[in-house]
């Protein structure tokens, strides 16, 4: 099951540029909740804060309090134990190139040292069905690359990967951009099946996806997060003149 | 959305600049597709014009150790020990075994070394004093001409004890190193950021992505660059002249001194007599085809149960 996250105070730098300031947020456990905001606002270092990947940058630092539950990421857990709770998927399909379907899926078992085969094969077609994958790739597991699929089917591929080690939160960064309308929208009624149990922030570009799949909605600019509040409110009424003029495209 | 609604920059654009009218007379015409065509058969011409010259050598080579070799080459050449002078017949069996085991030293201690240092400079040391150091010692040491390095290791090795088959490896394995650890460095630099950011997102650890992951994915790259090591110790006489010194006697003692392929050749190559010449170019024929057998069972091995990518 999903967490619920607790940002405060999070500050983030890329060497000299403040690139998040001062951002507080609580983000519901069970829940989507999308970030919107145009090209350069945060929202990627925003999300890269929620599992520390944004400090394998050398030149990047972050401060300020995230807590998962009642673990506070910065304190309490080293950044390679919060990546195993909390999944991520990218801009772009990142499969392994050299492994086959199955080991992709498998990867975070595997690398991490998980052996027993009957449990693999469960978390890989437990996962593969999860991403909607299954029926496409069940017959070429481990005869095919990871690499082979479409575009639509190596993202799936990789949010099952993600699903496969169990995380609590599933952090997705702009997941459909680089993909065709038909991929997206299964991507999108991924998102909503999976949400009711995990904790999904996804970031994009797409203001009928965030209208589509998300209950809240948080708008960043210029490293600062606007606004915050459920989808509803912040597409038919919102409080800040800023988020207005972003979302009738006035700007940005 | 609401967009189409609102668009008041759409009045504001700038006037678009004029494009000035095409010049059909002189860059128009000399790119029609009559000139095009010449251009493309040309260029084409000259790529297999220089592929042909780069596989002549080597063919070229190839057919004149056959036409000088093969006749000398028998069963007994690959079982007997050298002849002493004055006898006919004799073989190269103690420098072909002898070559094997000094290479197999040679690269079971160049190969995890370079291949160590070559993650380093990528994957850790960029930047760093260290690693700079260490990437000019590396581009220092290729250029080191192989004879000094038989006497560096002569000195350090042999001096004040005896010629051996141990020293003869060390050689080699520091000749293979720089390439190795180049080669290893700039695979692992092709190797796209994303992939080992899908690794560390997984929660692996950073040396777990790197060896199951970086490593993985350039290997291909690697196992040639350790090839092209290999093949060019492979031919190497003078870094062992001072530390293998040769044999013409059968011996698998790995601290005593061994025969090997090269300075057999090079002993038989340089003695007066013509039936110890034809037995030199045997030798040089038996070393080319070794060098390109490894190679390829090496590659057969590496591409076995691999799974390529579609894109």
């Amino acid at each position: 099951m999903g967490v619920g996250i607790l940002v405060e105070h999070l500050n983030a730098w890329y060497g000299t540029t403040h690139t998040l300031q001062d951002i507080n947020l609580h983000i519901p456990a069970n829940h989507a909740t999308a970030l919107i905001g145009p090209s350069g606002c945060g929202k990627s270092t925003f999300v890269r804060c929620l599992n520390r990947m944004h400090e394998t940058n050398p030149i990047a630092r972050a401060t300020g309090t995230v807590k998962m539950g009642d673990l506070d990421i910065y304190a309490d857990v080293s950044p390679v134990e919060i990546r195993r709770r909390v999944g991520m998927v990218f801009q772009r399909p990142n499969p392994f190139p050299t492994m086959s379907i199955y080991d992709n899926v498998a990867s975070g078992l595997k690398l991490n040292g998980f052996r027993n085969r009957k449990i693999l094969d469960e978390t890989v077609e437990r996962s593969l069905k999860s991403a909607a994958l299954w029926d496409e790739v069940k017959d070429d597991l481990k005869k095919k690359s990871g690499a082979s699929l479409s575009g639509g089917q190596q993202q799936r591929m990789c949010i099952a990967r993600a699903l496969a080690v169990d995380p609590e939160v599933l952090l997705m960064d702009e997941p459909a951009s680089a993909l065709d309308p038909v991929s997206t929208s299964k991507i999108e009624d991924l998102i909503f099946n999976l949400k009711s149990q995990y904790t999904i922030v996804i970031v994009t570009h797409n203001m009928q996806q965030a209208a589509r799949v998300a209950e809240n909605t948080g708008f960043f600019l210029n490293g600062k997060m606007v606004e915050f509040d459920s989808t509803h409110k912040i597409f038919t009424n919102p409080s800040d003149k800023r988020t207005e003029d972003y979302i009738t495209g006035r700007f940005g | 959305m609401a967009a189409s609604a609102n668009t008041p920059q759409s009045n504001n654009l700038p006037e678009p600049v004029p494009r000035p009218p095409m010049d059909f007379t002189t860059r128009g015409m000399r790119w029609n597709n009559a000139w095009r065509n010449g251009v493309n058969y040309a260029v084409s011409g000259a790529a297999i014009l220089a592929t042909v010259l780069v596989i002549a050598p080597l063919i070229a080579i190839l057919v004149y150790l056959i036409y000088k070799g093969a006749t000398s080459l028998n069963v007994a050449f690959f079982t007997n020990v050298p002849a002493p002078v004055g006898q006919p017949g004799g073989g190269m069996a103690n420098s072909i075994v002898g070559s094997g085991i000094i290479l197999a030293l040679a690269s079971a201690m160049g190969v995890p070394i370079g291949i160590a240092a070559g993650v380093y400079l990528a994957e850790y040391g960029s930047g760093t004093f260290l690693g700079n150091a260490v990437r000019f010692t590396a581009d220092v040491l290729n250029g080191v001409p192989s004879i000094v390095m038989g006497i560096s290791v002569f000195a350090l090795l042999v001096q004040g004890r005896h010629f051996s088959a141990y020293a003869g490896g060390v050689a080699l394995a520091i000749m293979m190193i720089p390439t190795i650890t180049r080669t290893t460095e700039e695979m692992l630099a092709t190797v796209p950021h994303s992939i080992r950011e899908a690794a560390l997102g997984l929660g692996v650890p950073k040396w777990r992505t790197t060896i199951s992951v970086a490593l993985r994915t350039a290997s291909p790259g690697i196992i040639t660059g350790c090839m092209l090591a290999f093949a060019r110790v492979a031919g190497e006489t003078a870094p062992l002249l001072f530390t293998a010194l040769g044999n013409q006697f059968w011996s698998l003692k790995l601290n005593e001194p061994i025969g090997a392929l090269p300075l057999q050749i090079y002993v038989y190559a340089t003695s007066p007599y013509d039936e110890w010449h034809r037995l030199a170019w045997a030798g040089a024929l038996v070393l080319i085809v070794m060098i390109m057998v490894s190679v390829t069972l090496v590659r057969i091995f590496a591409n076995r149960g691999a799974i390529r990518g579609g894109n």
